[in-house]
């Protein structure tokens, strides 16, 4: 018997599927703005480590998502869908990245929230953000032999590494993420 | 429970240290993001939702939210109209055929979504050069925020690509998931992000 996200997975590039795209995209937008990460001194806050609010709204979104897909794997209504974990290139990657951020003072997802708000810079992040995929569409080919293979562990997941049930890791790191979060709210200006 | 304290300790510490480092950037005459509006909403209201709309996208697409990989299909799509031999000898493009999909329509809602809300909050900024930059730079400083905007999002997508995702595939998805490389990423994403805009701002 299929489960519904299996069905719902096989009308993938339907128009039903680019329709529901949309509107998830457009409710994402609206409470990345609403949240205020589409602000850029808001980002910077939080590399600069003044303004916790990307913080609360992440370690938030992850806590609520982490339960609820959780959950809903267990009933059998959703399938997980992991990126390989490859240390070498997600450190790598993740550093390079980072200093990008640093730059541009957006990420990929709130630059398109900044542009929606009105702030016209964003527009010079996704040049780049085009040119640096294109870059790496060029480097693709030399990188799967080398950068690519260092330290994969296939996708590999926390209670996994970790030798324990997913519903123990799930809880453990909602416990961690719930204590951090009472953290910063006591002890950050913002 | 002496590992506990101590981690607690550790975690006063770093931000009374922090406290400390930010009100002497600011009796030094630096620029604080303090200074400009926070959010609109309670960014556990939004966190909360983003969580919800998750399950939402689990359930009734099958697919986890992520946005950079959207940038890596338009440009493909415009490779494809420039130099379409190019496209067709490139890894990356064989193993991700540019076409529009779900995860580029995600991303063509999120500035529509965004006007939305900014307009029902009268948060609408309409300027090319961020206050909070003005106040560092100068205000004659457009081309070199333009600059600086491009070179960032060039590494963005860059890395995103090598690390697998992006704040929102990793960040937010993978970490969700427990994948270890989202968490490994994620924590890299903030590693150097905090070294860049420390040298930008407060050297």
């Amino acid at each position: 018997m299929k489960t519904t996200s299996e069905t719902n997975a096989s009308a993938e590039g339907g128009f039903r599927q680019l329709i529901f795209g949309l509107i998830f995209g457009i409710v994402f937008g609206f409470l990345l703005q609403k949240g205020g990460v589409a602000k850029y001194h808001v980002l910077m806050g939080v590399l600069l480590l003044e303004d916790f609010t990307v913080i609360k709204v992440m370690m938030t979104a992850v806590l609520v998502g982490m339960v609820g897909v959780y959950v809903m794997h267990r009933m059998g209504m959703v399938e997980f869908h992991l990126t390989p974990t490859r240390y070498g290139a997600n450190i790598i990657g993740g550093l390079i990245f980072g200093a990008g951020f640093g730059l541009s003072g957006y990420c990929p997802g709130t630059n398109a929230a900044a542009i929606g708000q009105g702030n016209f810079d964003g527009f010079a992040v996704i040049a780049g953000l085009m040119a640096g995929s294109w870059l790496f569409a060029e480097a693709s080919g030399r990188m799967k032999d080398t950068v690519q293979t260092w330290g994969d562990r296939g996708k590999l997941t926390l209670p996994e590494l970790l030798n324990l049930r997913r519903g123990t890791v799930t809880a453990l790191t909602a416990i961690v993420l719930v204590v951090l979060l009472v953290v910063v709210e006591l002890l950050a200006p913002r | 429970m002496s590992a506990t304290t101590r981690a607690a300790g550790i975690v006063l510490g770093v931000f009374t240290l922090l406290n400390s480092a930010q009100a002497l950037a600011q009796e030094l005459g630096g620029v604080s993001s303090l200074a400009y509006p926070g959010p609109a909403w309670s960014p556990y209201i939004v966190g909360a939702l983003i969580g919800v709309l998750s399950w939402l996208t689990f359930y009734f697409s099958s697919k986890p939210i992520g946005a950079s990989s959207a940038y890596a299909i338009i440009a493909g799509l415009l490779g494809k109209i420039v130099a379409p031999w190019r496209v067709e000898k490139l890894l990356y493009y064989q193993e991700n055929k540019p076409q529009v999909d779900w995860s580029l329509l995600l991303l063509a809602g999120v500035p529509i979504g965004s006007y939305l809300a900014a307009w029902t909050g009268n948060e609408i900024t309409g300027q090319w050069l961020p206050p909070m930059w003005e106040a560092r730079f100068g205000e004659g400083t457009l081309l070199l925020r333009l600059l600086t905007a491009f070179a960032g999002g060039a590494l963005m997508a860059f890395g995103a690509r090598l690390a697998g995702g992006c704040t929102s595939g990793h960040g937010i998805s993978g970490t969700l998931q427990l994948s270890v490389g989202s968490w490994v990423a994620v924590i890299c994403f903030f590693i150097s992000g905090i070294v860049v805009a420390m040298s930008l701002y407060r050297i």
